[in-house]
C-alpha cells in the first residue's frame, strides 16, 4: 500500500471522507456503463445438460479434520494437510500414501516432488484466510481473501495492494482465479459465492440460493471455467454455472464440513477434503 | 461468561447468521409457515408442534428444491438445534413422517434471559443426577465431578436450584413437562455434546479480526471502464473454446480414468509421448502461454526457433523463469550465467533487447534478486509472442504435428444404461454474437482500456459516432501502441454477427 505522512490540514477522518466520496463517484460512473448483466449475455449460450458426478475414491488416513489440499502437476497425486498435524501425499488413483511428515499446520506452498517449502506468502495488512496466484503471462499478482470481508489483489514484487473488492457480507474463506486470469471467484460465510472481473474492477455475479443457508468455505473452477465447484459448511458441494448464475448440481456424501475442493490439473476429477477426516474424488 | 470454550465472535457469527434466521422466521410465520397444530405423542397431546413431514414439504414448496435436498436442509436445522424432536429426543435427526418437532429457544431452557450463564449446565446435570439416582452415563459422571470441583463454592446453590426445578416440573401438565424435557435434552446435546459425537459448534481454527484498522485505497492506478456487454464476451468465449477440453463437462477420450479405472488417458497425455493427442496440439494454438506451459509444445517451438536462428530467445526466457521460481541460494549464480551467455557484449547467445531495458537490467544485476530479470524477460516474451509464435502456428512443422496427432478411440460403454454425453472428436466451432445493442450505444466519445492484447476484443475502444449507425472502433495493444481502426461494416469479417 502506498503510504504517506499526513499533510498539514489533513486528518485521518478527512482523508477517509475524501476516499469515500471518491469511491462513491467511481460507483456512479460505473453505474452509467452498466448496460447489461452477465447472465443476460449468457442467454445465448447453450444450456448445460444434466451432470452426473459421483464419488469415485475415498481417501482415509487423517486422524482429524482435513483442512487443505491440492493436486500435483502429475494429475493423480495430491497433498493434504490436517489438524492432526500431518501432511500426506497420496496417489489418489491407487489410494496409496507416498510420503508423510509432521508439520505445524501453517499455510504454505509445497513442492511435492522434492518435499521442499517453496514460498510462504505473508506481508500485508489484512488478515488472510486464502490466497491464489494469478495464472497470467506476467504472473506477478495474487489475490487474497480475509476476515475483513475484503478480497485484495497484490503485486508480488512491490507488495502493493492493486485492487480491492468489498461486497461480501461476512468473512471470505477462499479465493480462486478464473483459468484465464482475468477474474476470480470467492466463497464466504455469508453463504454466497461471488465472481469478480479484474478489468471492470467489480463484482459481476453472485451465486446464491435461498435453500443454501450455510457458509461457503472453498471454491474451484472446472478446466474451462464454465463450472464453479463450491464446498459448504453444511457438508455439501454445490456446482454453479458460472455464466448463467444458476446451480447445476448438488453433491452429497461428506459427513462433516467440506474444507477444500480442487479440480485436478487435467480437469478429469474434483477432489474434496472434509472435517470428516476423508477426501473424496468425484468424476 | 460461559464455560464454553468457543471464541465469542465465532459463536455470535454462527447464531446471528441472518440468512438462517430468515428461514426460521419464515417457518414460524402464522400464515405461510409450517403447519403447527396439536401433535399426538402416545397418549399426550403436544400443542404448537409440527411433523417432520410437514417441515420437508414446506421446504420443498418454499424453496423449489427436490426431496433429497429438503431432507438435507431439514437435517441440518435439527443438527444445529434450530428445531428439536419430541420423540426420541436423544437422536437429533429429522424424520420425514408424523414425528413431532418444535422450534428451539435461544437461551438455555428454564433460565430467564440475563441470568448468570455459568450455572445452567451444572444445574441440568445435577437435576439428571437426582432424577436418575446417580445412574448417569460415564461421560456425564466425569463432567459432573469436574463441575463439582470447579464451582464447589456454589454447589449447594446448584443442587438447590436443581431440586426446585424438579419439584416445579412435577406440578406441570404432562404435555409441558415432555416439551421442556425434550427442549433441554436437545439444547444440551448440542451445547455439551457427548465425547465422540459430532460437535456442530466447532468453528475450526480461531480467526483474528482487526476491524478497527482503517485502510485507505490511496492509489487508484487503473480504472477500467468498459461496457459490460463487451467485457463478458471473453468469459463466454473462453468457456466455449475450452469446452471440449473440460472432461467434467464433455468427457475425455478414451475415457475418464477416475470413472473407467483405465489409465489410458494419462498414458496418452504423459509429458513425453511419441505422438501427442489432437486436442493437446490444438490447445497450443489457443495462446502463447498454452504452448509454453506444455513441455512438448515448448520443445517443438524450440525446434522451430532453431530453424529461424532465434532459439536464444526461448533459452533466455527459460533461464529467467528458472531464476524466478528456483532456490534462493542459487539466484546469484544463475543471474551470472545469464549475463555471461545472453547479455554480455559478444555473448554466445546474445538476445536483442532495447537499450533502455538493457541498461536497467545491467544495473539491477549488480544486486541480483529473484525479479531482477523480469523486464528483460517480459520484452523477449512479447517479442516471441508477437513475431515467432504466430509464424510457428502457420508453419509446416506445426501443421504436420496437427495432422499426425492421435485421436483416441472412445471406450465402448456397454455396461451403463445411462449414456453420458458423447464426446465428439472435432470441437464445436466457437461462435459468439454481439447482442444487438449496437444502436443503443450512447453518442459521444468514450474510452476504455483492457489489459490483454491477446484477443482483438479486449481493446482500447474509442467510440465516436457519426450520424446514424456507422461508427468506428479503435483499438490499441497496450504494450505496443498499435492502433487498428474498423468501421461497423467490417465487423462481420472479424467474426461479429448480429
Amino acid at each position: 500500500m502506498a503510504c504517506q505522512g499526513l499533510q498539514s490540514g489533513e486528518t485521518l477522518a478527512s482523508l477517509k471522507k475524501e476516499s469515500d466520496s471518491l469511491k462513491k463517484k467511481l460507483e456512479e460512473e460505473r453505474g452509467k456503463l452498466n448496460d447489461i448483466e452477465l447472465h443476460q449475455v449468457a442467454e445465448k449460450v447453450e444450456m448445460l445438460g444434466a451432470l452426473s458426478i459421483k464419488t469415485k475414491r475415498l481417501l482415509k488416513g487423517h486422524g482429524n479434520k482435513v483442512l487443505c489440499m491440492d493436486w500435483c502437476k502429475d494429475k493423480r497425486r495430491l497433498v493434504s494437510s490436517s489438524q492432526d498435524g500431518k501432511v500426506i501425499v497420496w496417489d489418489a488413483f491407487t489410494l496409496n500414501k507416498l510420503l508423510t511428515s509432521s508439520g505445524d499446520g501453517t499455510c504454505a506452498l509445497w513442492d511435492v516432488e522434492s518435499g521442499q517449502l517453496l514460498q510462504s506468502f505473508h506481508g500485508h495488512t489484512a488478515d488472510v484466510l486464502s490466497l491464489d496466484l494469478a495464472p497470467s503471462e506476467t504472473g506477478n499478482t495474487f489475490v487474497s481473501g480475509g476476515s475483513d470481508k475484503k478480497a485484495n489483489v497484490w503485486d508480488m514484487r512491490s507488495g502493493q495492494n492493486i485492487q480491492s473488492f468489498e461486497s461480501h457480507e461476512s468473512d471470505i474463506n477462499c479465493v480462486k482465479y478464473y483459468p484465464s486470469g482475468d477474474a476470480f471467484a470467492s466463497a464466504s460465510d455469508d453463504s454466497t459465492c461471488r465472481f469478480y472481473d479484474l478489468r471492470a474492477d467489480r463484482e459481476v455475479a453472485v451465486y446464491q440460493k435461498d435453500s443454501v443457508i450455510f457458509g461457503a468455505s472453498t471454491v474451484d473452477f472446472s478446466l474451462s471455467g464454465r463450472l464453479l465447484f463450491a464446498g459448504y459448511n453444511d457438508y455439501t458441494i454445490n456446482v454453479w454455472d458460472v455464466l448463467k448464475g444458476t446451480r447445476v448440481s448438488v453433491l452429497f456424501g461428506h459427513e462433516n464440513r467440506v474444507s477444500r475442493v480442487r479440480v485436478s490439473p487435467d480437469g478429469t476429477a474434483l477432489c474434496s477434503a472434509s472435517w470428516d477426516n476423508t477426501l473424496r474424488i468425484w468424476a | 461468561m460461559t464455560i464454553n470454550t468457543l471464541a465469542k465472535g465465532a459463536w455470535h457469527r454462527e447464531q446471528m447468521a441472518s440468512f438462517r434466521k430468515k428461514v426460521i422466521v419464515a417457518m414460524q410465520d402464522p400464515d405461510m409457515g409450517v403447519k403447527m397444530r396439536n401433535q399426538r405423542l402416545l397418549i399426550t397431546v403436544i400443542p404448537h408442534a409440527m411433523t417432520g413431514r410437514d417441515i420437508i414439504d414446506w421446504l420443498i414448496q418454499k424453496y423449489n428444491i427436490c426431496e433429497e435436498e429438503a431432507l438435507h436442509v431439514g437435517a441440518m436445522l435439527v443438527r444445529y438445534g434450530y428445531v428439536y424432536p419430541l420423540k426420541e429426543p436423544r437422536s437429533l435427526v429429522l424424520r420425514p413422517d408424523e414425528s413431532p418437532y418444535r422450534f428451539q429457544v435461544s437461551q438455555p431452557p428454564l433460565h430467564p434471559p440475563g441470568s448468570v450463564f455459568i450455572l445452567p449446565a451444572p444445574i441440568y446435570l445435577a437435576k439428571k443426577n437426582i432424577r436418575k439416582q446417580g445412574e448417569l452415563m460415564e461421560y456425564e459422571k466425569e463432567r459432573y465431578s469436574v463441575l463439582h470441583k470447579r464451582i464447589n463454592h456454589t454447589w449447594d446453590f446448584v443442587v438447590m436450584q436443581a431440586r426446585e426445578q424438579l419439584r416445579a416440573s412435577k406440578q406441570r401438565r404432562k404435555a409441558d413437562r415432555i416439551v421442556l424435557e425434550c427442549q433441554e435434552q436437545a439444547y444440551w446435546l448440542i451445547n455439551r455434546p457427548p465425547p465422540g459425537a459430532h460437535n456442530v459448534l466447532d468453528m475450526g481454527l480461531e480467526r483474528i479480526n482487526n476491524s478497527s484498522r482503517v485502510t485507505l485505497v490511496s492509489d487508484i492506478t487503473f480504472l477500467y471502464f468498459l461496457f459490460y456487454s463487451l467485457l463478458f464476451i471473453p468469459f463466454v468465449k473462453y468457456s466455449e473454446q475450452y469446452l471440449n477440453h473440460d472432461p467434467i463437462m464433455q468427457g475425455c477420450l478414451p475415457s475418464n480414468p477416475w470413472i473407467s479405472d483405465d489409465t489410458a488417458h494419462w498414458t496418452m497425455n504423459a509429458e513425453v509421448v511419441p505422438s501427442p493427442t489432437r486436442l493437446r496440439v490444438e490447445r497450443w494454438s489457443f495462446s502463447f502461454m498454452e504452448l509454453l506451459n506444455d513441455s512438448m509444445g515448448r520443445r517443438e517451438f524450440m525446434t522451430y526457433l532453431e530453424k529461424e536462428f532465434s532459439a536464444e530467445n526461448l533459452c533466455f526466457w527459460q533461464a529467467c523463469e528458472d531464476v524466478r521460481h528456483g532456490e534462493n541460494s542459487r539466484i546469484i549464480e544463475k543471474v551470472e550465467d545469464i549475463y555471461k551467455n545472453f547479455l554480455a557484449p559478444g555473448a554466445a547467445r546474445w538476445v536483442n533487447i532495447d537499450s533502455k531495458t538493457m541498461d536497467k537490467t545491467l544495473h539491477g544485476i549488480r544486486h541480483p534478486h529473484r525479479f531482477v530479470m523480469d523486464d528483460a524477460q517480459m520484452h523477449i516474451y512479447f517479442l516471441m509472442k508477437k513475431d515467432s509464435y504466430p509464424r510457428y502456428l502457420k508453419s509446416d512443422l506445426y501443421k504436420n504435428m496437427l495432422a499426425k496427432a492421435v485421436v483416441p478411440q472412445e471406450t465402448k460403454k456397454s455396461v451403463f444404461p445411462f449414456m453420458r454425453r458423447q464426446r465428439h472428436a472435432r470441437g464445436r466451432a466457437s461462435r459468439y454474437q454481439l447482442c444487438s445493442w449496437f444502436p443503443s450505444l450512447m453518442p459521444g466519445p468514450k474510452t476504455c482500456q483492457s489489459q490483454s492484447p491477446e484477443s482483438p476484443l479486449y481493446l482500447l475502444v474509442t467510440i465516436a459516432t457519426t450520424q446514424g449507425v456507422a461508427f468506428s472502433l479503435q483499438s490499441y495493444c497496450l504494450c505496443e501502441s498499435q492502433s487498428f481502426s474498423f468501421t461497423a461494416a467490417r465487423l462481420p469479417e472479424l467474426g461479429f454477427q448480429r
